[in-house]
This record gives C-alpha cells, structure tokens and sequence, in this order.
C-alpha cells in the first residue's frame, strides 16, 4: 500500500474518532451522569464543616 | 449541611501539607535563580568570576527548579488532595505517597548540587545525568500507583475530569521521561543519549513540547478543573466541553514537537506537520479556557470580591494569550523571524508567570485554608497586594521580550540591499537590547517579591491558632 493512502486513511480515523466522541458526549442520555461528575468537588463539602466543628471540639476541650 | 454532616473518610493531608509548604519553598528559590541569571544578562560581571555561577550552568538549573521543583510540587500536592476529595476515599499506599515526597526533594537536592557542579546531558529541560533519571523514573512510577491507586478505591461512581488531566500528566510524563533519558553511561557522571543527529533533535523536542504539553498544561488544567469551580462555588460551565477539551487535547499536543526544529535537518515534511497540529491546538486550547473562565458566569462579582478566584482567572487569560502566540510562532514564516531570539523567551514566561505560576498560587491559596481548617488565608490584602505584584511582575517581564525579541529578529534578517551583506553585527544586537533586559529582570524581581509575601501568608495561616479565625468560620 502506497504510505499516502496510510496516511489519508490515519487522518479519516483521527477525525472520525473525534466526531465520535462529540457523539457520545453530546448524548441526551448522558445529562444525568455528566451533572453528577460535574459536582462531585462539592460532594463532601460536609466534611470541611466536620474538619472545623472537630477543631473547634478539641479546642473545647483545652 | 452542616446539621447534617455525613460520614467522610479521614483523609490523608500529610503529604499534601509537605509538598504545599516546599511549593513556596522551591518557587522562591527558583524564581530567585531566574532574577539572578536575568540579572547577569544585563550585567555580566554578576556572575562573580566563578565557573559555579555562570549563566550556562545556572540556567538549567533555574528551569529545573522552577518547572520540576515549585510546579512539580504544587502538581503533586493538588493532585494528591483533589483524587482523594473527587473520589472521596484516602490515599492509596500512604506510606509509598511519603516516599514520593521525599524521593521527589532527593531529586531536587540532586539537581540543585550537580547542575552548578556542571554535570549536564545538554538535554534542555532534561539535563539531569542518568543515576538522578532513574530516581526519577522510581520516584513516577510510584507516584502513578499511588495516585491511579486512590483512583481505583474510589467510592464514586464518576472519576471527575480533574483526575483525567491529572492522569493524563502522570502517565504521559513517566513515557517522555524514559525515552528521552534512554542513555549509554561512560561513568557515574557521565553519558551519552542513545539518538543521534536529527532523530536526537526529534525526540528531544517531542520531549521538551511535550513536557509544556503535558507537564505545564494538562497537569495545571487537572488543577483549574477542581479549584476554579471550587472556589467560584459553581460546577463548570460544560462538563460535556471538558470531557472534548481532554481527547482533543491529549491527542493533539503529541504531534507538535517538530515546530521547535524548524528549518533545521528534520525533513520539512515533519517540520510542516508540527505546524499544521501547532495551529490546531488552538481550538481545545481556547476550549478550555472559555470553560474554566465561563464558570464564573452569573457571578462575575467574584472577581472583584475575591483575589483568589482573581489569581485563577487572570491565569486563565494568560493561558489563552500564550496559547494563541504559540501556535502563531509555529507558523515557518513567523517563526523565521521569531527563532532563536527572546520572543521565545517572553512566550515561555508569559505561559509560565502568566499560566502555571499564577494557576499554582491561585490554587494554594485556596487550599491551605482548607488544609488547615481555616476559613480563607491569614490575611487577605495580602493576597491581593501578591496578585498585583504578579501581574505587572509578568507583563513588564513579556512586554520587554517581545520589544527585544521583534528587534533582534529584524537586526539579524536586515541585508544591505547594494550588496547584501548583514546590515548589523550581531553584538550590535545584544547591545540593541540591553535596556529590556534590564526591564526583565525588574519585572523578575517584582515577581519574587510576591512570592515572599506569599511565604508569609502561609506561615501565619498555618500557625495561627484556630480560635481567632473559628467564630467566624462556624457554618450557618
């Protein structure tokens, strides 16, 4: 095989692959999980309350 | 919320509290080394006689200690915090995590001992001779298993697009590292890279763009992922946007090495299509950044009221500014006239001061707080008085480059057109520039200057009794 048509070929499967995963990420069907992933960094924002409700016990202690 | 406080693993912040507090440390000591070679540029005698103290050894090593020592810390104590908080488990291997700082601060000394000795492989950005490249190579390996560890452990049911970058960053940098290092040793100090000629030069610079791609970039985008919308209180602006901006990304900044070796002995044919993928990264560049900077919409105020949030904001418009000049300086016409002169060293500290420096301090401000259980740093107007002492520190540093670049790359391309011989001397040049080098190194200074307020806000943040900050803090 002439390494052109390698090369054609490569670049129709890098473009390919990038419009698949537009596809799947633009899916309706995935909303729900991307929101969820999306707020993960507050998902345990209890624990900052906990962390300083804990210094505070311990300074009560003293 | 806070009546009702779920149950969250005790996390481990040991090893993050280490490698936050030497981030300051090496930051202040790197940047410090790059004022002193800036310095010696404007006036030559600094570098005092002494072999130890020229610019040639100096050099790698303030590169060394800026990229690996202060970014490959606050890499590494972010990373470490924000897997354990996104995947809300503890530390995998704790123990190989305390092994990982102290091996990681064994490389620096390292470093910081052999370069000024003169001890080089002439690898820019991996001039570290081969012992202190397989203690690296040691140090990575554990790191990725202790980080895709805690990944692996998680309890959620997502692994959030910081980790993503950060992975991307932890595993990409462990494969650049290895190839570029493979090397033939003549003796403990000494050895020879296994490439030669242009095939040296190609794998050197998919290295070195590499390691702006990978270690400078997705590792700091792991970084703005989790404390930009952390801190803005929002989610980002596009998660769906994140997750294009990832592949995109990672699977283009591989190709755009070869924009560092134009017209040189690689084939034009590789020196094309470094430019042509140089040119399209500009499309998940800006992708990110719109997403990182969109977060903030609908409250805007934030960034009046907040000079963290300031610090990770305007890092982002530095990172858009400098990925827009990159690939503009890709292009063979451009770069004919950009090559080789200090426009190239403005770009790089225009992505550096502008994008990593202030994206890492940005980012540590808001994490030592939390660290210590405290309800924002010791003291605020301090941080406020560092974010302005930062921006000017980068704009009169790239500002002077720029003039001194554009300038020299038109001294050296100027023919007389009689008989075309060279219009200037090339020491006509370096007089030429003079004057900006001397702005730089202002600029430089006014930069580090920041970094010692920054030092100090941290201590009085740590030490500082939880008593005067704890009324406050008490949640609603």
């Amino acid at each position: 095989m002439d390494i052109n048509t390698l090369r054609g070929i490569a670049t129709i499967l890098a473009f390919g692959a990038f419009i698949g995963v537009c596809w799947w990420v633009f899916g309706a069907r995935r909303k729900q999980g991307f929101d969820e992933a999306a707020n993960l960094p507050f998902a345990d924002d209890a624990h900052e309350l906990n962390s300083l409700q804990h210094d505070k016990g311990t300074e009560n202690k003293q | 919320m806070g009546n009702n406080p779920v149950a969250t693993p005790q996390y481990e912040y040991g090893v993050v509290k280490q490698f936050t507090v030497m981030t300051v440390i090496w930051g202040i000591v790197g940047m410090a080394v790059g004022v002193l070679i800036a310095s010696q540029l404007a006036w030559p005698a600094l570098n005092f006689d002494l072999p130890w103290l020229t610019y040639s050894r100096l050099r790698p090593l303030h590169t060394n200690a800026v990229i690996f020592a202060f970014g490959g810390c606050a890499l590494m104590a972010t990373s470490l915090y924000v897997v354990q908080r996104t995947c809300q488990t503890t530390l995998f291997a704790p123990g190989l995590a305390k092994f990982v700082f102290w091996g990681w601060q064994l490389v620096i000394l390292a470093a910081a001992i052999t370069l000024p000795l003169g001890f080089t492989s002439s690898k820019e950005y991996a001039e570290l001779e081969w012992p202190i490249d397989i203690l690296i190579a040691v140090v990575w390996v554990a790191y990725a298993v202790v980080f895709f560890g805690t990944i692996a452990k998680r309890t959620t049911s997502h692994i959030y697009v910081a980790n993503w970058f950060y992975g991307a960053f932890i595993v990409t940098v462990a494969l650049l590292h290895i190839v570029n290092s493979l090397a033939m040793p003549v003796s403990l100090f000494k050895s020879y890279s296994v490439y030669s000629g242009a095939i040296d030069a190609m794998v050197q610079w998919w290295y070195g763009h590499n390691a702006v791609g990978f270690f400078l970039t997705a590792g700091f985008l792991g970084m703005m992922y989790y404390f930009v919308p952390k801190q803005a209180g929002r989610p980002v602006y596009s998660y769906r946007l994140s997750i294009v901006h990832f592949w995109a990304l990672i699977s283009i900044y591989m190709w755009a090495g070869p924009h560092h070796l134009h017209y040189s002995a690689l084939p034009d044919w590789a020196q094309s299509l470094g430019m042509v993928f140089s040119l399209v990264l500009l499309a998940p560049s800006w992708g990110g950044m719109i997403n990182g900077i969109m977060t903030l919409s609908g409250a805007w105020e934030k960034l009046r009221d907040d000079p963290v949030i300031r610090f990770l904001i305007v890092a982002l418009s530095f990172y858009g500014m400098s990925t827009f000049e990159g690939p503009m300086m890709s292009i063979k016409t451009v770069n004919a006239l950009s090559h080789n002169t200090d426009w190239t060293v403005g770009h790089v500290h225009s992505g550096a001061l502008g994008w990593v420096a202030m994206i890492s301090i940005g980012s540590i401000y808001a994490l030592v707080p939390w660290l210590y259980g405290k309800k924002q740093m010791h003291n605020v107007g301090l941080v406020n008085t560092h974010f302005w002492l930062a921006t000017i520190g980068t704009v009169l540093y790239i500002a002077s480059m720029w003039v001194a670049g554009i300038s020299q790359g038109l001294m050296w391309r100027a023919v007389n057109p009689e008989d075309g011989s060279l219009t200037y001397t090339f020491i006509e040049s370096i007089k030429a520039t003079y004057p900006y080098y001397i702005v730089r190194a202002a600029g430089g200074l006014v930069f580090l200057s920041g970094m010692f307020l920054m030092a100090y806000n941290v201590f009085k943040t740590m030490t500082t009794p939880v008593t005067s900050t704890n009324t406050a803090a008490q949640p609603a």
